[in-house]
């Protein structure tokens, strides 16, 4: 069952909004970004509560709905206990399912609220992601301002949130998705998360691409979660000498967001991401109409890497047809 | 799917290689020129302010340290850091640094709980293993030297 067909389901409308490096990189048509890592609040972790927070009152206004009229939440971010998405959805009164999946909890949340929507369960869902830079490195590095040294395979966590409103209507359709299997090829450097996730990544196409029984040509493009410049490499070359995938039209969401001269090392991470590079990139050119997402997640604890434990990598994947 | 050995492989292959040369360089020249600026601290002390050799001494750890946590602070440093490297860690201001950084990361989260639990999170390896390491080293000199 690892792939999933979808009749009647749709991202009807989405939201996003950006750190303050992600506005001065790439892409520049963000919903709203941030113009210093504090968003007008105390801490970091606040900073990283209110976006969320601007993510779901700007989809209920911009939408005309009350936060009643919403039948499902599903979200998770990069903190331990998901506490971003749980001290978040405290203000509204909507019924929650935290999640995570590293920086594949946004195609995990699409797959779930799928569900829901396509067994008529629910009729307005939300999911929703976010990282805050600094708020992930304190976690899962050194403080921010020790300012340790980062590798050429470093990726940098980008910070902002992304929500979708999931309908039976709309013009995003939700076709099909394959959940992925964890996946551990004995990789334990946490400077070089690229490496850890591109076997899940691989491994998830080619299931996804066996049990729908379609060649790879199908899609006119494949968005692959935070691989980052280095990481790409390997996965591409991982795809086709494993599985004899030639891989041709592929973009990395890694490497979408930050200009050369920022000095990101090897691109973007974080569960923003990809639904960053997605929506205000690749949907807002309306160049590609099939596209398959591959949000990939580094399952990695910093005490069980102490612990000389390698890490897991995971992807899941989303296949999107743009109406 | 590839075994690990196989892959492990396919990795090291797109991992660019690090310029160990380099970083040995300018590791060496920035330790170096801190090491200098102590050194004339110290000659500036012992002359203009009449200060003995030990004194003096301790007077530039304090300043060295002092101005290390300041530039911390004032959220210089962490950028000179990840480019010098080693060359500003090793010496008293990557200590000094260390802390300083931690103190900074956890202010929020309580004077006991956060900053006080986590103030030698990163030094506090350096403290432990210093101390047993001076211990032995004593008693070494003790047995040699009775």
């Amino acid at each position: 069952m690892a792939s999933l067909k979808f009749n009647n389901v749709y991202i009807k409308d989405f939201y996003s909004i950006a750190g303050p490096l992600e506005k001065d990189g790439q892409i520049r048509k963000f919903d709203a970004t941030l113009d210093d890592y504090y968003f007008g609040e105390k801490t970091f972790e606040q900073a990283e509560i209110k976006m969320q927070q601007t993510v779901i009152d700007n989809l209920l206004f911009n939408n005309s709905l009350n936060s009643t009229d919403i039948d499902l939440l599903v979200g998770g971010d990069l903190l331990n206990q998901i506490a971003i998405t749980n001290y978040n959805i405290k203000k509204y009164k909507i019924p929650f399912l935290g999640i995570y999946n590293a920086c594949a909890t946004f195609a995990e949340g699409l797959i779930i609220s799928s569900l829901f929507l396509e067994n008529k369960n629910a009729q307005n869902v939300i999911t929703i992601t976010s990282s805050h830079n600094l708020t992930a490195e304190k976690q899962f590095r050194y403080p921010v301002e020790y300012g340790s040294v980062k590798y050429a395979t470093s990726t940098f966590t980008s910070t902002g949130s992304v929500g979708g409103l999931l309908a039976n209507s709309g013009k995003i359709k939700i076709e099909s998705a394959t959940i992925g299997c964890a996946i551990d090829l004995g990789c334990s450097d946490v400077n070089n998360m690229g490496a850890v996730m591109a076997p899940a990544a691989a491994d998830t196409i080619s299931k996804h691409l066996k049990d729908l029984n379609r060649d790879i040509s199908y899609y006119d493009l494949v968005l692959t979660g935070d691989l980052g410049s280095i990481g790409s490499k390997i996965f591409l070359e991982y795809l086709e000498r494993v599985y004899k995938i030639k891989l041709k039209k592929h973009m990395d969401s890694g490497c979408e967001i930050f200009l050369e001269n920022q000095n990101i090392n090897a691109g973007a991470s974080g569960p923003v991401a990809l639904p960053l590079v997605l929506f205000n990139k690749v949907i807002h050119n309306r160049k590609y109409k099939k596209i398959l997402i591959v949000a990939t997640g580094s399952l990695h604890s910093p005490q069980l890497v102490n612990q000389k434990n390698t890490i897991p990598g995971i992807a899941h994947a989303v296949s999107l047809e743009v109406q | 799917m590839m075994n690990k050995e196989e892959y492990k492989k396919l990795v090291k292959k797109h991992v660019p290689k690090k310029n160990k040369i380099k970083s040995l360089i300018i590791a060496f020249l920035v330790g170096g020129l801190i090491g200098f600026l102590g050194q004339v601290c110290v000659n500036i002390l012992i002359s203009s302010f009449g200060l003995i050799k030990t004194e003096a001494f301790a007077w530039t750890g304090l300043i060295i340290i002092f101005i290390a946590s300041l530039l911390t602070a004032l959220g210089f440093f962490d950028n000179w850091v990840s480019k010098v490297k080693a060359g500003l860690i090793i010496p008293t201001t990557g200590f000094a640094h260390s802390i300083t950084s931690c103190a900074l990361d956890y202010k929020k989260d309580g004077l006991i709980t956060g900053l006080g639990s986590n103030f030698f999170k990163l030094a506090g390896s350096v403290i432990l293993y210093g101390v047993i390491s001076a211990f032995f080293l004593c008693v070494l000199e003790v047995i040699i030297h009775g």
